[in-house]
């Protein structure tokens, strides 16, 4: 096992194992601060640095309101820096693209738009409907939603209504897919089912995946780095490698010794652990 | 065994109060035919759904439910018919029977007919100029801060004015009295469709946009693939606002000045203090809205098919 430490200030060093595969997300001193209702100004992310590498599996763990979401939003471009910069493909982050997809902690499919509807809409957005409409039954297969594609939305469980969500983004092909807590509002088990789903998809596309999540043995299951943030004002604290071939066995000495290494280093952090990992 | 009952009492009333049509002679002179007519209807229709409900189910059910108020409805026909044509209780000419009131209608049926037709043109042009234009500019209001900074407050102060009040404005810009009718019930339609939906558009959830966006979808495609989609249902609660107001906007403009039309009808039978005639406008009026009102639904349920099951 590589066991090392990385310092807050120097930049992030590859995935294991340590190819140098280029960055395809980068950010470069990232503040951004909110005001809240009385025009206080809350800091939710401080200087903060961090690069992901192609076809890396980088989750964010941090207590609530630590800026978990704050971070993936800017990635995306859904929003912009007070200072810093964003860097996708060496490009600076000027608004959203299909090249960095997008899953909400809510599943939020259009209820108006049948799953199938739901999973072509990318393609049709873009325009090349026409030449990739064979796509869409392809990956309402690999979302295990055939028989569903005429369902709307509330017809569907919460975990079907996600694995729609996730190939709904997956369809255009993005280099880097951003998944805010989407496995959150989700039962133990249709939650492993999905983290199945998740790295399934991962390894057959070679998506670099950004993930935020609350539950240390999810982060610790199917990343290549845990990124652990602490609050007020919102900062990563470390990141740890994962160093640990896929598939992952979850009772593993190995496993339960990296999960008892991110619970301390988190502890470290001052943070309270999250309540789902006392079971 | 205890509901069979109310069945029974579905239809028993109907049966008594043609029974008790034939046996009392009236204390006026009247064409009892058209009554009894419906009288006989609804015993048959009332006796075969009773007849259906013999094998149980659903279908039973719904008229075990029902059962008490049609029966209720029947006592009230042969309680009035007794008390107006039967005995002259009630005094004549302010509250005819049903028996003279079927008459009535009977009687003039072609004249309904035109008119309902008068004011379904009219109710047809008005409501959907309204709710067309209601919903354009709901949308663009709802969809653009630059559309909504100026005219949603416009929008607010016009739209509380009862569009009656314009009918010396109207009158001004419009040609002549249908259009001046169009165009009254059409504003009283536009104001509360196009504020429904421009805050049904400013309702929608704003992750939806950002998904769209993320996917890869032009401002343009947003405005269609989500924006206006997303606003239909209040859309549709606006159109069922306005159906209302509408209605009585049409009622009252044909009452002042048109040439024909249910609410024009009213205002001729009134003139002739005939108001068997009133009272039967009245019935047709209220049959005829109630299709108005079903058909939309209709139109909403198959636009909304995607909610089915998602509200209550
Ligand atoms: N639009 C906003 N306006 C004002 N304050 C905001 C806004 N978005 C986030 N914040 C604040 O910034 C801080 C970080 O929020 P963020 O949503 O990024 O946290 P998080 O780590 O995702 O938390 P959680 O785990 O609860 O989702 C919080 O204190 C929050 O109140
Ligand atoms: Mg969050």
């Amino acid at each position: 096992m590589i066991d090392y430490d990385e310092t807050k200030t120097d930049l992030p060093v590859g995935a294991f194992p340590a190819v140098a595969l280029p960055v395809v997300v980068e950010v470069k001193n990232v503040t951004r601060e909110f005001r809240d209702d009385r025009g206080n100004g809350i800091v939710a992310l401080d200087n903060v640095s961090l690069s992901v590498r192609q076809g890396e599996f980088v989750s964010l763990i941090g207590p609530s309101g630590c800026g978990k979401t704050s971070l993936l939003r800017l990635i995306a471009g859904l929003d912009e820096p007070q200072s810093g910069e964003i860097l996708a493909d060496g490009e600076p982050v000027t608004g959203t693209s299909h090249e960095r997809g997008y899953v909400f902690q809510q599943a939020n499919l259009f209820p108006w738009k049948t799953v199938e509807e739901n999973v072509a809409f990318g393609l049709k957005a873009r325009g090349v409907y026409a030449q990739r409409r064979s796509d869409v039954a392809e990956y309402l297969e690999m979302a295990g939603l055939k028989g569903f594609e005429r369902a709307y939305p509330h017809q569907i469980s919460g975990g079907m209504a996600q694995r729609a969500a996730l190939v709904r983004s997956l369809i255009n092909r993005p280099k880097a897919l951003l998944l805010d807590e989407p496995m959150g509002a989700l039962d133990s088990f249709t939650r492993m089912d999905l983290q199945e789903k998740l790295l399934e998809l991962w390894q057959s596309f070679g998506t670099t995946m950004i993930l935020v999540t609350h539950d240390i043995d999810e982060a610790v299951y199917l990343s290549d780095r845990v990124v652990i943030m602490t609050p007020r004002p919102g900062r990563i604290s470390e990141i740890i490698d994962i160093a640990s071939p896929f598939p992952r066995n979850r009772s593993s000495a190995i496993f339960v010794e990296l999960r008892n290494r991110v619970l301390e280093k988190f502890h470290l952090a001052g943070a309270e652990p999250p309540v789902e990992y006392i079971i | 065994m205890k509901h069979s009952y109310w069945r029974l009492f579905a239809v028993l009333p109907y049966a008594a109060a043609l029974a008790s049509n034939i046996l009392i002679p009236p204390v006026i002179e009247i064409d009892e035919l058209p009554f009894r007519g419906l009288l006989a209807a609804l015993t048959a229709y009332f006796g075969t759904r009773g007849l259906l409900a013999l094998r149980g189910g659903p279908y039973a059910e719904a008229l075990d439910r029902g059962a008490r108020f049609y029966g209720a409805v029947g006592v009230v026909f042969m309680v009035w018919d007794v008390l107006s044509s039967k005995t002259g209780v009630l005094p004549l000419p302010f509250f005819p029977g049903p028996a003279q009131i079927m008459e009535v209608m009977f009687r003039e049926r072609s004249a309904h007919a035109v008119n309902c037709l008068y004011s379904l043109r009219l109710f047809a042009a008005g409501f959907a100029a309204g709710s067309l234009f209601g919903s354009v500019s709901g949308i663009l209001i709802g969809w653009s801060d630059r559309w909504h900074y100026w005219l949603f407050p416009i929008m607010k102060v016009v739209g509380v004015i009862p569009a009656i009040a314009l009918v010396p404005l109207v009158l001004i810009v419009m040609p002549d009295t249908f259009s001046t009718a169009v165009a009254l019930v059409a504003i009283s339609a536009w104001f509360p469709v196009a504020f429904t939906t421009a805050r049904g558009i400013r309702s929608i959830d704003r992750t939806y946009f950002e998904a769209a966006r993320i996917l890869g979808a032009s401002d343009f495609y947003m405005l269609r693939k989500i924006a206006i989609p997303g606003a239909v249902p209040a859309i549709f609660t606006g159109i069922s606002t306005a159906t209302g107001i509408a209605f009585s906007t049409l009622v009252v403009s044909e009452m002042i000045g048109a040439r024909g039309g249910l609410g024009y009808y009213i205002n001729l039978a009134m003139g002739w203090m005939n108001y068997a005639s009133v009272y039967a406008a009245i019935v047709i009026m209220a049959i005829l809205f109630i299709s108005v009102l079903t058909a939309i639904n209709g139109i909403k349920n198959r636009l909304l098919a995607w909610q089915k099951g998602l509200i209550k």
